[in-house]
């Protein structure tokens, strides 16, 4: 970690906000916060300079006009690529996993990504909105992603990321892979809140944060019971 | 009215009236698609003759639609859909059921603003906010404002009651005038409602530029749009007229919202001349609203209702709530929206203190945001639990849309 607390920065909430962001902040920090590590959220807006020292920073969901001023910003500003750089972790969910890449559609153009990711999005024939399931890398180590998706986009991998998930519900990237991650910087499609749903991964950024292998284990008994409520559910959609 | 029409509303009306009688609904949209089906220009056929208001908005609709039948029914009968069905199909079967009136109030959800426009062409429209609401079906928030404003150019001749609070609808309500393509904005009366949610407009829809603001003012930063000044506003518990006279409003609704909805009612009775002196005492007629506010006694325990179906209306909601026990239900089927990432927008914290019990098809998403929110709560199999589990004396109960119609059903459909 870079200081004695575990520092979170939350990307231009004003832009990047639009259905539940700010839970991934609330639940990371609550996390840490229940296994004895200080936390400092920043809440850092589109007209502020972005701080290069946090440890997690959280980009969100947006409307086209905010996502391509959202990455426009960063891309002047500098600060998260200066942060990544130094081994910060990222996590980007669905316009913020989009604006990580190389370059991403929106107003009807193709806009500059922040090519951290080598990942590229474009529009996809339909849009995809609704429960979305995959199983995760297994060099990740983590339970089923499960998640809510609402998207226009259709996201390419290169082969300087791997995918995150191998999708069983939904579309994600492209009805077969779901995400994408290099090093410490992770994206889904998995909107809103994901690390609600996911509080596994929550905890995968927060060992790629502090190092600490073996986090001490939290009573997840909603999150769990909320996991198989929405798996069964998802089952039962499938079914014919 | 042209031979078909009047058979389509005749019909419309006895579809209506079966509905209610085998007891399958409020009737309220049954018979006006059966009748849009017999003449698809019914609505445009019902709407002759009559001076029409429109209210629209993400939240406070069907609350002020009531309100504004009341302050306009000063001049006369005033047909309105106060059953909440507020799509045309809703407006069909209102205006076909009321028969001849010489005023129509009708609550048109937001997304069909622009047709009830082209059918109704209302005197006046009243608009109340726009905020996120069940994205996963429906517009997001710019691009809903989009349409409102071009719904509005092809309109200029309708006044437009706005709230000059959300920045969003200001930006719809305010085409810029292009006499030579023949754009002409509408003439707008701008009311002050309050707003307590913000985070769908940090953003200005003109020019993109952050919008900053201070008090009550707003403005942005790189373009001229800023808050306009309001004729209307609210002091205290009553509202302030376009003369400056303050008339107290003494309503049956809680809280300081419906206070707004009071002060855009009496805005928009005066587009027909309805002095707010002479409305004002008749909002006080307005109870619950489609079991919106409604209350029940039920085994000692005083049951209120509050409808929350959004982030915007969960604030509210508790601005309303008494400090008492207090159950949450949320679902999400298809009219609520599917996805429940909003609770994540909602700060449950103005709960911490009370007994909270949570329920519904979601319940579960619900406690892992009350956890992450430091609220203590208990979690309940349904309804009759939830009764059981509190002490008697008041129960709030505040629930989403169909998680809301699931309590009021086994409340007999209090209205």
């Amino acid at each position: 970690m870079s200081t004695e607390s575990l520092r979170i920065v939350w990307i231009y909430p004003d832009l990047l906000s639009t259905y539940g962001d700010r839970g991934n902040a609330l639940i990371l920090a609550r996390r840490a916060q229940r296994r004895g590590m200080p936390v400092e959220v920043l809440e850092v807006r589109s007209d502020q300079r972005l701080p290069a020292t946090a440890d997690i920073y959280l980009i969100g969901g947006g409307e086209d006009g905010p996502q391509a001023l959202g990455a426009q910003r960063l891309l002047a500003d500098g600060g998260l690529h200066r942060a990544v750089a130094q081994g910060s972790v990222v996590f980007g969910v669905c316009a913020g996993y989009q604006l990580l890449g190389t370059s991403f559609f929106a107003k009807g153009t193709r806009c500059a990504g922040l090519e951290l990711l080598d990942i590229s999005s474009d529009r996809g024939p339909t849009r995809a909105v609704g429960e979305l399931a995959g199983e995760v890398d297994p060099r990740l180590g983590l339970p089923p992603l499960s998640g809510f998706e609402n998207h226009g986009g259709r996201t390419h991998l290169g082969p300087g990321v791997a995918p995150l998930a191998r999708v069983t519900a939904g579309v994600g990237n492209d009805g077969a892979t779901e995400g994408a991650w290099r090093g410490k910087l992770l994206g889904t499609y998995s909107h809103g809140p994901a690390l609600a749903r996911n509080p596994a991964l929550a905890d995968l950024l927060l060992r790629w944060a502090t190092g600490i292998h073996q986090l001490p284990p939290l009573d997840d008994t909603w999150a769990d019971r909320m996991r198989n409520e929405r798996r069964a559910a998802v089952a039962a959609a499938a079914r014919p | 009215m042209p031979l078909r029409a009047k058979v389509a509303s005749s019909v419309s009306r006895t579809a209506g009236a079966l509905s209610r009688a085998a007891g399958r609904g409020d009737g309220s949209v049954i018979g006006g698609w059966i009748g849009l089906k017999i003449d698809p220009d019914l609505l445009a056929h019902l709407s002759n003759g009559r001076a029409i208001a429109l209210v629209s908005g993400t939240n406070g609709k069907t609350t002020t639609t009531r309100l504004c039948a009341a302050a306009v029914g000063v001049l006369g009968r005033v047909a309105t859909n106060s059953f909440g069905a507020n799509m045309p199909t809703g407006h069909t079967s209102a205006l076909a059921r009321a028969g001849s009136t010489p005023y129509a109030v009708l609550e048109v959800d937001e997304h069909y603003l622009a047709q009830v426009l082209e059918a109704t062409e209302p005197h006046v429209v009243a608009l109340l906010n726009l905020s996120r609401d069940q994205l996963d079906r429906a517009k997001e928030v710019a691009m809903m404002a989009q349409l409102w404003r071009a719904a509005l150019i092809r309109h200029p001749q309708v006044r437009v009651v706005a709230n000059a609070d959300d920045p969003m609808v200001v930006w719809a309500a305010t085409p810029p005038a292009d006499p030579a393509r023949g754009v002409h904005p509408p003439h707008v009366t701008w009311f002050s409602a309050g707003q307590r949610w913000h985070d769908d407009s940090w953003v200005c829809p003109e020019c993109g530029s952050t919008i900053q603001r201070s008090g009550e003012q707003w403005w942005c930063s790189g373009c001229p749009l800023r808050r306009p000044e309001p004729q209307w506003t609210v002091e205290d518990d009553g509202v302030i007229d376009p003369t400056g006279a303050w008339h107290k409003v003494t309503l049956q609704l809680p809280g300081k919202v419906n206070v707004g909805n009071a002060a855009t009612a009496l805005a928009v009775a005066a587009e027909f001349g309805v002095r707010p002196v002479d409305a004002v005492s008749r909002l006080g007629s307005v109870t619950s609203v489609a079991g919106r506010y409604a209350q029940v006694d039920r085994d000692g325990r005083n049951i209120r209702l509050l409808l929350a179906k959004n982030p915007a209306s969960w604030l509210e909601a508790f601005d309303m709530a008494d400090v008492a026990p207090t159950l949450l239900s949320i679902n999400a089927r298809d009219p609520d929206g599917l996805d429940t990432s909003w609770l994540f927008d909602v700060d449950f914290s103005p709960l911490r203190g009370r007994q909270v019990l949570i329920t519904g098809d979601r319940a579960y998403d619900l406690a892992v945001r009350l956890d992450v929110n430091d609220v203590p709560f208990q979690h309940v199999r349904d309804f009759d639990d939830a009764v059981r589990a509190v002490p008697p004396g008041r129960l709030e109960v505040i629930a989403n849309y169909t998680a809301f119609q699931d309590i009021r059903a086994e409340l007999d459909r209090v209205n």
